[in-house]
């Protein structure tokens, strides 16, 4: 299904879905900005249209893209969660720890286990504390780092030297010659899209962040919905660290440090609003693409990658500018 | 016309437009020095726009502005302020967190090498209160204010700033009938030293009051202008909407004398926070409507939200249809039937950035769904056939509510609640910032849900409004109920029991020791 979308442009018109009245520009230009840059890097090098850069594309992008779409669902709720890539530390880390003890599929379900419980856990002491958010999920992964080198005690974490072949199974070759990793993130960016964009509980999502107090005079359990944003949020972190583990054949207390930021940049790329209350997962996924093409091309066009950073720094300050300045003129 | 001062302001041909609708055409104004001026029209006639525009908060696309007959470009209210024009707003142009004294000089601070020099503030602050005759701590945080207190910072902040013209965008709608009456005493005086006062106002007979001139406008066009003794309510309405409408309210019908008591509260007490309720008994029946009347601050607001379970009581219980909720929260006053559409629909009541669908739908979400998937059809025709109910005039459903005029985002607020067919119906300012017509839609929707058999609370800070919709009238002061009248009793006596004018004194203590000197008259 995946291999329709560029395939039969001349008969697509009339399936195509009538536009929805409402539908803006401002919605979909991040699509077409994302859509400019494949284009470009298609024309300008040999090397990127081919499959295998695709797949590892791809591959590279569902750390941060699963990243993305927790953040995108606190940030969409009115919270942001900066224990994303603590989170993710822990949860590979237990997920190494007990897969010595239970075989690998066990460590991996308990890391996606760990990951919601701490999930669980950040949102409760958000809500409870009543502390700012930013700060509150702040000290909190702090906390989840120390605890990452205390069950470490400071050194990496292998599977057994048996396991180590089967550990690596998210890099294995899956449908269509994507990765499992990619898979997975696509799966699961799907799964959180339709949650968010046709349930009951996204629309709570949206209403507790566009509004805490009409929300809640409106019956919602303005809490309960934050702890489910940040329990999905320990998820996809869980997730991501399994990738990542499963990449480098081991997990440590350090990794994926600074990906919180990377994924709260990816979906405020996207367009999903800093204020809460605006945005989508499909935001998020697209935002965390167009930060590895970004680095991607920087590979393919041979430039300097000492300028990587500050390039995807100046397309964060544009994407937001320019959102902010159609925003007002929509208004 | 000839014997008028030349005039200060003058406007020529003004017009702006919002992505290709435009909402002043036209414009042709002149205000002269020292007089109030007052701007009407109902909602999205251009009013504040326009007044905006005069401010520096808006650009005009179109024609001109002259002061003192030079030809002025203001772009921004730094211009505007260096033109001796201040701006008044609805939403409050304070720090916070800051004090009276800062406030007054925000932007302003007389410095010296980049030092703030605060005697010589303080000295100009207190000139200033001295000419108005205003009672401000300079020390308090603007944020432990009153609203009226705040308005009078700001005041006195354009007079710090050399004002000549003060421009003030519906300054009385969130005060209380003792602050409305001082602060259009302080525009007369104004007025009086010299200063030009421009109003825009919902409140026809406030204006009649106070104005010398005013200026209907009508869908962006200026319909007339005129001195204002020559207008009367009824003749303001008529340019307004351009055909006569009535205003007179609609009167609930009678209630069966069978009618059940459907909600009753019993010794309602939250003694705490900063406005306490004490011991509220209350009964409504099916059919009635029972009004709540009582200055800001008197706990009105805090009543409805004891009953809705929106903030939890220290004692005493509410129940519906004679079924006792147990333990209080808004999801299970809800599930008893009660609705409560609170007083701010930007704060408390509408999700603004989302869409009129998903606001109208947010209050019954589980009916339409299967297995925690929105069945959007469903809810399609659902939102669809509740908002022709309630008129809710929108084109198109999916766009953000907060982009609606305020009486169609009152009417959004009423259908998502009849969207749960509550057997209770609490409402907090039902018409606050609603324009003429979808104000009379609204009284009119209120007597009419009564009639179908609901019981209704009604808490208004217009005491016309509640004494015309409600059965009787329960005043409050300092969060007890001080009072009841019928729906015949004057005005002026539900006024001055709220103030606590009344003869007979209470048998209870009337000082609560949480808050002694805020109703001190200033």
């Amino acid at each position: 299904m995946s291999t329709s979308t560029t395939a039969a442009p001349t008969s697509a018109v009339s399936a195509r879905p009538r536009p929805r009245p409402g539908v803006k520009v401002r919605d979909y230009g991040i699509l077409v900005a994302l859509v400019a840059i494949v284009v470009a890097l298609s024309l300008s090098t040999d090397t990127f249209l081919t499959p295998q850069n695709l797949v590892n594309l791809l591959d590279q992008a569902s750390v941060v893209g699963l990243l993305a779409i927790g953040a995108t669902i606190c940030i969409i709720s009115g919270v942001f969660d900066l224990t994303a890539s603590a989170t993710l530390a822990v949860s590979a880390i237990i997920g190494v720890t007990v897969g010595q003890e239970v075989g690998v599929v066990g460590g991996f379900v308990a890391a996606v286990v760990a990951g919601a419980l701490l999930g669980l856990l950040t949102g409760t002491i958000v809500v409870k504390s009543r502390v700012n958010s930013f700060i509150g999920t702040l000290a909190t992964s702090i906390i989840y780092r120390g605890m990452a080198v205390v069950i470490t005690a400071g050194a990496i974490a292998y599977p057994l030297a048996d396991q180590a072949e089967q550990f690596s199974m998210l890099t294995w070759p899956s449908l269509f010659g994507l990765t499992s990793a990619t898979v997975m993130f696509l799966v699961v960016a799907v799964a959180a899209g339709l949650l968010v964009s046709s349930t009951t509980f996204g629309r709570r999502l949206y209403a507790v962040g566009g509004n805490a107090e009409a929300a809640r005079l409106s019956g919602i359990r303005t809490d309960r919905v934050h702890i489910a944003a940040y329990t999905i949020s320990g998820t996809c972190a869980a997730l991501a660290g399994l990738i990542l583990a499963s990449r480098a054949g081991s997990a440590q207390s350090a990794m994926a440090t600074g990906y919180d930021l990377n994924a709260i940049a990816a979906a405020v790329i996207g367009g999903t609003s800093i204020l809460g209350g605006e945005g989508a997962v499909w935001r998020g996924v697209v935002g965390a693409l167009l930060l590895t093409l970004i680095g991607n091309g920087f590979n393919l066009l041979g430039w300097d990658t000492t300028y990587l950073q500050v390039t995807t720094g100046g397309l964060i300050l544009l994407a937001v500018t320019v959102d902010g300045v159609l925003r007002r003129r929509a208004r | 016309m000839t014997q008028r001062a030349a005039p200060q302001i003058s406007v020529r041909g003004v017009g702006k437009s919002y992505g290709g609708v435009s909402v002043l055409r036209g414009i042709d104004l002149d205000i002269a020095p020292g007089e109030v001026h007052a701007l009407v029209g109902e909602n999205g006639a251009g009013k504040s726009t326009l007044l905006k525009v005069l401010g520096g908060a808006v650009r005009a696309d179109a024609g001109e502005v002259s002061f003192d007959g030079v030809v002025t470009t203001i772009t921004s209210p730094r211009d505007a302020i260096a033109h001796g024009v201040s701006l008044i707003t609805q939403e409050g142009a304070l720090v916070p967190a800051m004090t009276v004294l800062d406030n007054v000089a925000l932007g302003r601070w007389r410095a010296r090498a980049g030092w703030v020099t605060r005697r010589a503030d303080r000295a100009a602050f207190d000139a200033l209160l001295t000419r108005t005759g205003f009672d401000l701590d300079p020390a308090a945080r603007v944020k432990d204010l009153s609203t009226g207190a705040q308005q009078q910072v700001e005041v006195l902040r354009a007079l710090a700033r050399g004002a000549r013209v003060i421009a003030f965008d519906e300054p009385t709608a969130v005060l209380t009938e003792h602050e409305k009456a001082g602060l259009l005493q302080l525009m007369r005086d104004l007025a009086a030293g010299g200063t030009t006062v421009l109003l825009v106002s919902h409140f026809l007979d406030e204006v009649l009051a106070v104005a010398d001139r005013l200026t209907v406008l009508r869908d962006g066009d200026l319909v007339h202008t005129g001195d204002a003794a020559e207008q009367t309510t009824t003749s303001l309405v008529g340019h307004m909407v351009g055909r006569q409408v009535d205003v007179l309210y609609p009167a609930p019908a009678p209630v069966p004398d069978d009618a059940p008591v459907l909600l009753e509260a019993r010794g309602l007490s939250r003694t705490t926070g900063p406005r306490p309720v004490h011991d509220v008994d209350l009964a409504v029946r099916a059919g009635e409507v029972v009004g709540v009347a009582g200055l800001v601050g008197s706990g009105r607001s805090e009543l409805l939200h004891l009953l809705f379970g929106a903030d939890a009581a220290t004692s005493g219980t509410v129940s519906v249809d004679g079924g006792v909720i147990a333990r209080p929260s808004p999801r299970a006053s809800m599930d008893a039937g009660i609705a409560l559409v609170p007083e701010s629909r930007k704060e408390q009541g509408l999700v603004l950035v989302r869409s009129i669908t998903e606001n109208t739908a947010l209050g019954s979400l589980t009916s339409r769904s299967t297995g925690g998937v929105v069945r959007r059809r469903a809810e399609r025709e659902a939102v669809g056939a509740v908002g022709r109910s309630t008129d809710v005039r929108a084109a198109d459903p999916t766009a953000p509510v907060g982009a609606l005029s305020g009486g169609n985002q009152q009417k959004v607020l009423f259908a998502k609640w009849l969207l749960r067919e509550p057997r209770v119906l609490l409402v907090d300012e039902p018409t606050r910032g609603v324009d003429v017509a979808a104000k009379s839609q609204l009284h009119h929707l209120v007597v009419d849900l009564a009639a179908q058999g609901r019981a209704v609370v009604v808490v208004s800070s217009e005491v016309e409004e509640v004494l015309a919709l409600s059965h009787r009238v329960l005043v409050l002061r300092h969060g007890r109920v001080v009072g009841e009248f019928g729906r015949d009793a004057p005005r002026e006596a539900v006024v001055a029991l709220a103030f606590g004018d009344d003869p007979t004194p209470d048998q209870s203590p009337d000082q609560t020791p949480d808050q002694p000197a805020e109703r001190t008259p200033a």
